[in-house]
């Protein structure tokens, strides 16, 4: 199913099961999940509430471990203690949040720095590294100003500046414009197929196909399972 | 992650929060400026205490009979006692208050001390205007007293008042002399005395034996060897064992120093200052409850903010140290806070109050010190409870 047969591969699960306990009764979140994505992909991972997909995002974004199976990111197992998985979050994933969870009385400025901090980016490095991906998504003007002054399109774009900053491996957007209205949900969305065209490997998780139909492959999880993975040929945006 | 960059950020933290942080401070600065001004109120008191005992003069040493059973001793005893080892001067004492005197139509009560010439130098009196008692006064009886200067203005409304007449209990006595102010201590004024011959205090007053010996050692370091020797020479006239002479007080008599007296305001004063500095201590560590309450409730407040600080690859350790270091920031700077109000606080008490404060750099420090440590410890619970927060929760949390 790749599209690049010579990349190396960013994601690839084998095998990922996700139980809960409630009580005496186990509840499958994730059955038997197997999943490969490559370097420079745009995948969408879509399907109703309920269907796994939050539960899928979590494993993938290294904020959950897997119940059994085996997660490799970038190369790196991920069936690591606590501290690791944090080291692989800032390192390798980028973060993007359908409420864009940026800090409210940090400006823009140290939100986008705060990855870098946890990092240990040397100093004199950082300052320049910041104002480049914040230009990038066209709010050099707004460092000093805090989430509150944005506008919602504007803070999802902030987000986006901090999830680059650490140059990850993977972009990862859990419903990017689902606080947004249909115009400038469509700017984020154009934002983040500019991102892939430049080489970043990006999972999108919505439950919306229209928005779904922006990414390059859809994959379609239902009651815990992944139903279909197929390659989205119907040309968007531009 | 370095150490620089985690305090970057809870300080930032700490100022962005300016409102909950002060109000988080508040029991700290109570806390800080109580614990300074109380021990230095304390501080101030023993000073205050141990230089009005040492105006006194370090060699003093005083002897009360205390027994009604009546010894005499006679001017021969007092000369061989006062060429025993380390003993300079003697000088007997009577003294009576409420003493009645009267000038023309004008007329006060006041203490009478009758004594000898030595008085003078062992008590460090001085006479402002004309002269103190002298051998020839004690001989021959003579009806004249030397007054302080509260007394004089009571009955004279004026203090040159050498050579007039004035009436105690009755007796006519002539003025000879004023005593130099000494002030006013926390005992009572020292200004307000009579100061007449022994023998005519003797008479006046109808007693026979001296009951007060005020005595003065060659020098401070003599002191115990000068009470020594009228404890041994007391024990004699007593008619009591040798070993007796062991202990200063007993029922007989009673032989005091200064050193001794102070030793005594010291260590009461001590006790005071500790006691203040304990209550003082106490409101601290309220305060340090304070600062948990308020990290608690903002644990939970910030949930969201933990969340994608984890998201983002903030480590357990990060976020605990990240707390921790909040509540010492805060703690330290409400220490602060709390010390300049304490100085302020000193300063306005000796300023309107007239209270000696002594704020010493130990208690100061000391108590700063305390206020991080409270800081910390108190900071320990909600860090640990931010810190254990699973992202996936913390993310969802609204």
């Amino acid at each position: 199913m790749t599209e690049a047969l010579n990349s190396k591969d960013i994601i690839k699960m084998t095998n990922i099961n996700k139980v809960y306990k409630m009580g005496n009764n186990e509840f499958n979140a994730l059955s038997d999940v197997n999943l490969t994505i490559s370097e420079g992909e745009y995948v969408a991972i879509v399907g109703p509430s309920g269907a796994g997909k939050s539960t899928l995002m979590n494993i993938i974004g290294c904020l959950d471990k897997a119940s059994s199976g085996e997660y490799i990111l970038d190369g790196l197992n991920t069936s690591c203690n606590d501290n690791k998985l944090a080291e692989i979050r800032n390192k390798k994933i980028g973060f993007i949040f359908q409420n864009y969870n940026l800090l409210p009385k940090l400006n823009i400025f140290e939100n986008v720095e705060l990855p870098l901090l946890y990092l240990g980016y040397p100093n004199n490095k950082s300052k320049e590294k910041i104002k480049s991906v914040v230009e990038k998504v066209g709010l050099s003007n707004h460092l000093k100003h805090k989430p509150s002054e944005l506008s919602g399109g504007q803070m999802q774009r902030v987000a986006i500046a901090r999830a680059l900053v650490t140059d990850p491996q993977l972009i990862l957007a859990d419903e990017p414009t689902g606080a947004l209205d249909s115009r400038t949900g469509k700017e984020v969305l154009k934002m983040l197929m500019d991102l892939n065209d430049e080489g970043n490997t990006i999972v999108m998780i919505t439950h919306d196909m229209e928005i779904a139909s922006h990414a390059k492959r859809i994959i379609t999880v239902k009651d815990g399972r992944i139903i279909s993975d197929s390659l989205n040929n119907r040309e968007v945006g531009a | 992650m370095k150490f620089t960059k985690l305090v970057k950020i809870a300080l930032s933290s700490v100022w962005n929060n300016k409102m909950r942080s002060f109000l988080t401070m508040l029991g700290i600065i109570i806390g800080i400026s109580s614990v300074i001004i109380l021990v230095g109120i304390g501080q101030g008191t023993q000073k205050e205490v141990s230089d009005q005992i040492e105006s006194l003069g370090t060699n003093l040493i005083t002897a009360n009979i205390m027994s009604s059973k009546s010894i005499t001793i006679s001017d021969e005893d007092l000369a061989d006692l006062k060429a025993k080892p380390g003993i300079k001067e003697i000088a007997p004492q009577i003294s009576e208050s409420n003493i009645n005197i009267k000038y023309g139509s004008k007329s006060s009560t006041t203490t009478l001390e009758a004594s000898t010439p030595e008085y003078l130098d062992i008590r460090s009196l001085s006479v402002s205007l004309g002269r103190f008692i002298t051998d020839r006064d004690v001989k021959n009886r003579f009806n004249v007293a030397v007054i302080g200067t509260e007394t004089a203005e009571n009955v004279f409304g004026d203090t040159n008042v050498v050579g007039n007449a004035i009436y105690i209990n009755g007796i006519e006595f002539k003025v000879i002399g004023v005593l130099k102010s000494e002030g006013t201590s926390s005992s009572g004024s020292s200004d307000d005395r009579i100061i007449v011959p022994l023998t005519s205090g003797q008479r006046l007053l109808k007693t026979a034996n001296a009951k007060n010996y005020y005595i003065s050692a060659e020098d401070k370091d003599k002191v115990d060897i000068a009470m020594g020797y009228i404890q041994l020479f007391l024990d004699k006239k007593f008619g009591l064992p040798g070993n007796a002479s062991s202990t200063t007080t007993n029922s007989y008599y009673r032989v005091m120093s200064q050193t001794s007296l102070l030793d005594t305001a010291t260590s009461t004063t001590k006790s005071m200052t500790t006691m203040l500095a304990g209550v003082a201590a106490i409101s601290l560590v309220v305060g340090g409850i304070g600062i948990m309450n308020i990290m608690l409730v903002s644990v939970v407040e910030r949930t969201k903010e933990i969340g994608t600080r984890k998201a983002i690859g903030a480590k357990r350790r990060t976020i605990l140290l990240q707390f921790l270091i909040e509540a010492a920031a805060v703690s330290a700077v409400g220490g602060a806070i709390g010390v300049a109000f304490g100085y302020i606080g000193a300063f306005i008490g000796e300023k309107f109050f007239s209270t000696t404060i002594v704020i010493s750099n130990n208690v100061v420090l000391g108590s700063f010190l305390f206020s991080v440590l409270v800081g910390l410890i108190f900071g320990i619970y909600p860090a640990n409870k931010a810190s254990k927060l699973n992202p996936i929760d913390a993310l969802r949390f609204e």
